[in-house]
């Protein structure tokens, strides 16, 4: 057992492959994609040696647990979790190795929703379009992992950092996003506006990789027509008919035909991507820079 | 042209057709070849142009608002032709919304020259237009679960050709064995912003 592979035992809520995404080709329909903690995954490749940009596990609330067949030097951060080899429990935010053949369990979240689990040589499964990143909006690159999946490991290039235990900081209690207003906050009422950017939110249970979900007063609208398909941004947040506001996050579709009324500033997402159901969420209006 | 900020590094740039959005589109992507501008994304939409990633955004923005809006570019002059059975489920709407007969439709569509004038939805997705505005037709009022890939549809003023499965609310006229996306050919996309296309009848149909 010592080919460059790993062996998915059990594959978690959602465990998708994941790396810097595949920007760059929003005018044929192609989302983004890549890890919605980038600061996370970045950490994981760093301690085990990789590369920045080489593909990590992106997990979902309950982890997941992999057989290396061959020795490896793994890191877990994002969501803090325990994680163990073969059982015995080992530090997360930290380089790990983990012997050919043993078998690392990544354990549900204890605080945060996506754990990041880095392998030396990174996940090399064939990129498309440069990216090796499951898009679950439009379906490209590797499929979803399942019970079973074989993924292929690359070489190791680098050095495992020298720490012990990288520090990271805590998730805040609440989520507080940072927004710019526009480009169609004319479509709303200026008492809807305010309502935005003062009033309480909460993070849904609906939301996913495409976008943060949430549960709050609804925005009225000021104009009522059909808004013609336009271009979307990271970050965006659209307001569908129901009022409520949707953030837009990796795998976000590229136009859209629902006006958006603010735009998260892209250093308060990897926060939105850790928020757990229920988290209270800020919209705090800021000036462009 | 009216730019809007979108968020710290993002335009959005508005006029007043489709018309003048493929013309800025392709005057955009002429700066950007030729190394005037730097952006990540260039988007092209139904009446607007999305730049993202900008290195200047409020500098870029006064010098788009002050510009004239840039002639139309030549058009393309390869023409993709896409075969076609026109055979699709409604078929029979479609007609009743032009107020000709059914093998009518036909006709009329396959002697238009389409334009991809955006892609979104899916990847290959492109919104071709072209049908004169009299052939507009609403979506489906309720949409389907799954239309199948090949499906050629009409929404509004677009006709679109559906690159995989999906759930999908078009009104569906036609089925090609066509491949519109396929990301181990290069390019992936058959169709992108400013492609020409013309729909084939195959025989028998």
């Amino acid at each position: 057992m010592t080919d460059r592979a790993l062996a998915v035992v059990r594959a978690g809520a959602l465990t998708t492959v994941q790396d810097l995404g595949r920007p760059g080709h929003a005018h044929l329909g192609v989302p983004r994609s890549g890890a919605l903690d980038g600061p996370a995954a970045d950490l994981v490749n760093r301690l085990v040696g990789n590369p920045p940009g080489a593909a990590v596990l992106e997990t979902t609330v309950n982890g997941c647990s992999v057989r290396p067949r061959s020795t490896v030097t793994i890191a877990v951060a994002g969501a803090h979790c325990r994680v163990t080899v073969d059982g015995r429990p080992v530090p997360w935010g930290a380089p790990v190795r983990v012997p050919a053949g043993a078998l690392l369990d990544v354990g549900p979240a204890v605080s945060g929703v996506r754990a990041y689990v880095g392998l030396s040589g990174g996940i090399a499964v064939e990129p498309v379009l440069g990216s090796r990143s499951t898009d679950l909006l439009s379906g490209l690159g590797p499929a979803l992992l399942t019970d079973g999946t074989v993924l292929p490991l690359g070489r190791p290039t680098g050095v495992h950092a020298r720490v012990d235990v990288a520090p990271q900081p805590a998730l805040p209690a609440e989520l507080v996003l940072r927004v710019t207003l526009g480009p169609r906050d004319d479509w709303f009422t200026p008492e809807a506006v305010r309502a935005f950017v003062s009033r309480a939110y909460r993070v849904s249970a609906a939301g996913n990789r495409i976008g943060l979900r949430t549960e709050g007063p609804a925005l009225e609208r000021a104009r009522h027509g059909e808004l013609p398909s336009e271009g979307m941004v990271l970050g965006a947040v659209q307001v569908p008919p129901d009022g409520r506001p949707v953030v837009f996050l990796a795998d976000h579709p590229t136009t859209g035909g629902y006006p958006v009324i603010a735009v998260v500033r892209a250093a308060d997402l990897p926060a939105a991507a850790q928020a757990v159901p229920g988290t209270p969420v800020r919209f705090v209006a800021v000036r462009r820079r | 042209m009216k730019v809007r900020p979108v968020g710290e590094d993002a335009l959005l740039v508005e006029v007043a057709s489709g018309d003048e959005a493929q013309a800025l589109h392709a005057e955009l992507l002429r700066r950007r070849a030729e190394g005037s501008l730097s952006a990540r994304e260039i988007v092209p939409a139904a009446r607007t142009v999305l730049l993202d990633g900008l290195d200047a955004p409020a500098r870029l923005a006064a010098e788009l608002t002050a510009a004239e809006l840039p002639p139309a570019p030549p058009r393309a002059r390869e023409v993709v032709e896409i075969p076609l059975r026109y055979d699709g489920p409604d078929l029979a709407d479609v007609a009743a919304h032009w107020g000709v007969p059914e093998r009518e439709v036909a006709r009329i569509h396959a002697e238009t020259e389409f334009r991809v004038a955006f892609c979104g939805f899916a990847p290959g997705f492109g919104y071709l237009t072209g049908l004169p505005s009299r052939y507009d037709v609403p979506r489906r009022a309720t949409p389907r679960t799954a239309v199948p890939a090949g499906s050629v549809a009409l929404a509004g003023p677009y006709t679109g050709v559906y690159p995989r499965s999906s759930p999908g609310g078009w009104q569906l006229i036609g089925t090609t064995d066509t491949v519109l996306w396929d990301h181990a050919r290069v390019p992936a996309a058959l169709l992108s912003p400013g492609t020409r296309v013309r729909f084939v009848p195959e025989a028998g149909s």
